[in-house]
């Protein structure tokens, strides 16, 4: 592996980690921000560690939620035109790598705007719809001004 | 034969502002330097009403007013983060990259890639899919050529932002159109020199004699020269050359007419090109410091430099020992500072084990002490212990004030969206 693909891959920060005081620079990404040592680093003086050999990194929540790390954005909900499917203040993690589909939720851009909704494809029809009933649908033709800009993979709310 | 790809994020700043305020779009929109100063990006729609790069914002308040100009202060999280999405997509067609700049960076294509143009086409989609960033791909035997076509690829609706200018008839006509002051490698010094000669295309400057070209523009101009005809003499470069020198250096939002004040400045910006030197793991002997009044103000303009070397050092405080000897020299009552900055040269390796003759102990204190403040600062945020030189608010300091949200880099600035 040649150093691009080690530190694609974030084995590159995992190593140089380990060397003690290393004043790192990280080029700012999403990947692991909790970095765990991949072998352990403490020798005891008496008998060796049994888990010597059973030393893996510690699971990581960033490797579960995103698929496409430079694709990946996060955002805000404000308002409540998703209720109850996602609510004010909700973190989202949008990814634009993905190819929304038919009941996707989706960050859209409506002219000059950003609105979360649920994409629906019917008929050759497209539509932006609310879940909060008292929100109408957006229908989508030729001449509107739009843009899917991401797809909503997850909603982290806090409770 | 080898064939280059130059990737060349379209208005990169503009572009990036764009991706997460869509009431840009469409709009004239300029981005501008530290502290508000002068113009350093532009959108198309700013171009086509005369503004250029580097147009000092106040000269062009009138046309701000009546365009209605979008304004803002660069966000530099923003790009560096949306620069690094962007190559990141391009690692994903290439392991192997060499990123140019923030907005460019070349890659080598096999001639067994028959659909040269197919696959600029796709980076171009997946690069826009994925982060949001228009890029222009020009395709070619040398990267000179690539940079040409990439050029070409930006100007041409035909081309719609990808050109491969490796097939041949195009050649002659790609060049002709090409500005000899936008080759390149050839700096305005020497498009000077040609223009004056009568040389003002590419494609005049492919057809010189080399011997005359080897005598008037150096080896450089030749090598430029030789690209041109398709033979390349510039491979990929991977591994970013070793530092040669660091320099930090500001505009100040109000000028600076008192002693305290500059060295203050210059105290800061010591501080600052330290931690890049410990982090690059270097030490530098030749501390350069240089100030100047503004260049925009009529008539008077003072402007001054000095050095001072020493021992290899990379400990803050003996840097700014010297940074300082620099700016009592330079300092002159009554002349109004508007910039000013720091310069470290003859940089050198360093390990935490490196010794000094004469003041061993105090030298591994000193040093001592960096390592403890740089992992401070690291950890709690820059400046959290810094020198009392740099004074306490300072009003010299750089403004920002229409930066947009750093919405990548700061979870308090991300995009809301109802």
């Amino acid at each position: 592996m040649d150093e691009t693909t080690l530190l694609d891959s974030g084995l590159m920060t995992h190593a140089l980690d380990l060397r003690p005081q290393a004043p790192i620079k990280l080029i700012i990404q999403q990947s692991t921000a909790v970095l765990c040592p991949l072998v352990a680093t403490r020798v005891f003086a008496g008998f060796p560690s049994p888990a010597e050999d059973w030393t893996e990194g510690r699971l990581d929540l960033n490797e579960y939620l995103i698929t496409h790390p430079n694709a990946t954005y996060y955002v805000r909900v404000a308002g409540d035109s998703m209720s109850d499917e996602i609510c004010e203040g909700d973190l989202l993690v949008v990814d634009r790598a993905c190819e929304a589909r038919d009941g996707d939720i989706v960050v859209a851009r409506v002219a000059t705007e950003f609105t979360v909704k649920r994409l629906r494809k019917r008929n050759g029809q497209m539509r932006l719809e609310a879940a909060n009933p008292a929100f109408s649908s957006l229908i989508l033709d030729e001449d509107s001004d739009v843009e899917i800009w991401g797809k909503v993979l997850w909603s982290i709310r806090r409770h | 034969m080898t064939i280059f790809a130059l990737c060349d994020c379209n208005n990169f700043y503009v572009s990036c502002e764009r991706v997460f305020d869509p009431r840009l779009i469409r709009r004239p929109v300029v981005v501008l330097s530290n502290n508000d100063g002068c113009v350093v990006a532009r959108a198309n729609e700013a171009k086509v009403l005369g503004i250029n790069v580097g147009e000092p914002v106040f000269q062009i308040k009138d046309l701000i007013k009546k365009h209605d100009i979008q304004v803002l202060s660069s966000n530099y999280s923003l790009y560096a983060d949306m620069s690094y999405r962007v190559m990141g997509v391009l690692r994903d067609f290439a392991s192997r990259i060499e990123v140019y700049s923030i907005d460019e960076s070349f890659r080598q294509l096999n001639q067994r890639d028959r659909d040269l143009s197919g696959l600029g086409r796709a980076m171009r989609t997946e690069i826009y899919r994925q982060t949001g960033i228009p890029v222009s791909v020009g395709i070619a035997e040398t990267k000179t050529l690539a940079k040409v076509a990439n050029h070409l690829a930006k100007k041409s609706q035909t081309a719609n932002g990808v050109l491969d200018l490796t097939s041949s008839q195009y050649h002659d006509c790609a060049l002709e159109r090409t500005p000899i002051d936008d080759v390149w490698g050839i700096g305005p010094r020497y498009a000077k020199k040609l223009i004056a000669q009568g040389i003002t295309t590419a494609r005049q400057l492919r057809d010189l004699d080399l011997k005359w070209v080897r005598e008037n523009l150096t080896v450089v101009g030749a090598r430029t020269v030789e690209e041109l005809r398709g033979h390349s003499c510039l491979a990929l470069e991977y591994c970013v050359p070793a530092k040669k020198s660091l320099t930090c250096s500001r505009s100040f939002r109000r000028a600076i007419e008192n002693r305290t004040e500059l060295r203050e400045a210059v105290s800061s910006f010591t501080v600052r090109v330290g931690e890049r030197l410990r982090s690059s793991r270097l030490a530098a002997s030749v501390v350069t410091v240089f100030a100047e009044t503004s260049r925009f103000a009529a008539g008077h303009h003072y402007s001054n430099a000095r050095t001072v070397s020493g021992c290899a050092t990379d400990t803050t405080s003996e840097l700014l020992r010297r940074s300082l000897a620099c700016v009592d020299a330079i300092f002159k009552p009554g002349e109004r500072f508007k910039k000013a900055g720091i310069l470290l040269s003859d940089l050198v390796p360093i390990s935490p084990l490196t010794g000094r003759l004469f003041d061993e102990p105090e030298w591994h204190r000193s040093r001592a002490l960096m390592r403890v403040v740089d992992r401070i600062n690291a950890n709690f945020g820059r400046d959290t212990v810094t020198f009392a030189g740099c004074g306490q608010r300072p009003r010299w300091q750089t403004k920002f004030e229409r930066r947009s949200p750093r919405y990548t880099t700061n979870w308090d600035e991300i995009l809301v969206i109802a």
